[in-house]
């Protein structure tokens, strides 16, 4: 992303990504992260979840997809930062859930980089308490 | 069972070597539903700057929980990991993770902390090549609900 074009209080396009039942078998096993909760209803209702819930860190690479679609360079994030706030449900059907991704730049910072702050959802509610992105500007 | 505040500070020995092939990364961008030839394609890669195909930007927790999970297999660490969940990750990236690089984490406990019923626990774990270039510095805060 070049400088020229960035100011705090610049949008990024708003994304929205679908989750199934299938990218949360596919992410456990490309990221190695084989916790029941995110396969298992039996497992994820008896520790007291609302059902299977995505990996959070599936929902932290989404949440990086919309700010390199941004920048042009997945490799300029250089720091990024988020807290995990409440679990994205995936429901066994064809439809999955949904988690929108939505940035703002919120800070320019020394270096030539820029601090994007994000809010991310699922079902209305935010997913992630905290979201920042500092994307390094060309 | 509470964490002891005195594991603050530990370290555990490097990992051993994990060498980030071009198909893991594929694999990984392909399973976060991204097409980015950036993660594929060497030409597309080098065309942005980078010497070879770069890595997601989480990709980084492959190596990382991987590294990390010798603190859970610590037996002074007394966390009941099925009550474990993830309540907090940064990646500070030195550079991209790219293919070909030949990593080695370190892992530190970095704090320890009761909240509300909760122990949380924080490490960082650096990862670094193996000829000693700082390439990626991952904290992690684990929640273990209702054990403190």
């Amino acid at each position: 992303m070049n400088a020229g074009g960035v100011e705090v209080g610049t949008e990024l396009p708003a994304q929205t990504f679908r989750v199934t039942r299938a990218d949360l078998v596919r992410y456990a096993g490309a990221s190695g992260d084989f916790n029941p909760i995110h396969w298992n209803e039996r497992f994820a209702t008896e520790v007291g979840l609302p059902g299977v819930i995505a990996h959070g860190m599936l929902t932290m690479g989404l949440a990086a997809r919309a700010v390199a679609a941004w920048s042009g360079d997945p490799g300029a994030l250089v720091e990024y930062t988020v807290r995990f706030g409440r679990p994205v449900v995936v429901p066994d059907d064809a439809e999955g859930a949904e988690v929108t991704v939505r940035g703002r730049v919120a800070a320019l910072l020394d270096g030539n980089r820029a601090r994007v702050d994000l809010t991310v959802t699922s079902a209305g509610e935010k997913v992630l308490s905290l979201a920042r992105a500092v994307v390094a500007l060309t | 069972m509470a964490l002891d505040p005195g594991l603050v500070g530990r370290s555990y020995p490097p990992s051993a070597v994990y060498e980030v092939g071009r198909a893991k990364i594929a694999e990984f961008a392909a399973a976060l539903g991204d097409q980015d030839p950036v993660y594929r394609d060497p030409e597309a890669a080098r065309a942005l700057g980078h010497p070879d195909v770069i890595a997601p930007p989480t990709f980084a927790i492959v190596v990382s929980l991987g590294a990390a999970n010798v603190v859970l297999d610590d037996p002074e660490v007394e966390l009941d990991y099925s009550r474990v969940v993830h309540g907090e990750q940064r990646f500070t990236h030195h550079r991209p993770i790219r293919a070909g690089d030949r990593l080695v984490a370190t892992t530190t406990i970095e704090s320890v902390r009761h909240v509300a019923g909760n122990d949380l626990l924080t490490t960082r774990v650096e990862l670094d090549t193996e000829d000693g270039e700082s390439v990626c510095t991952a904290v992690a805060m684990l929640v273990a609900r209702g054990t403190a």
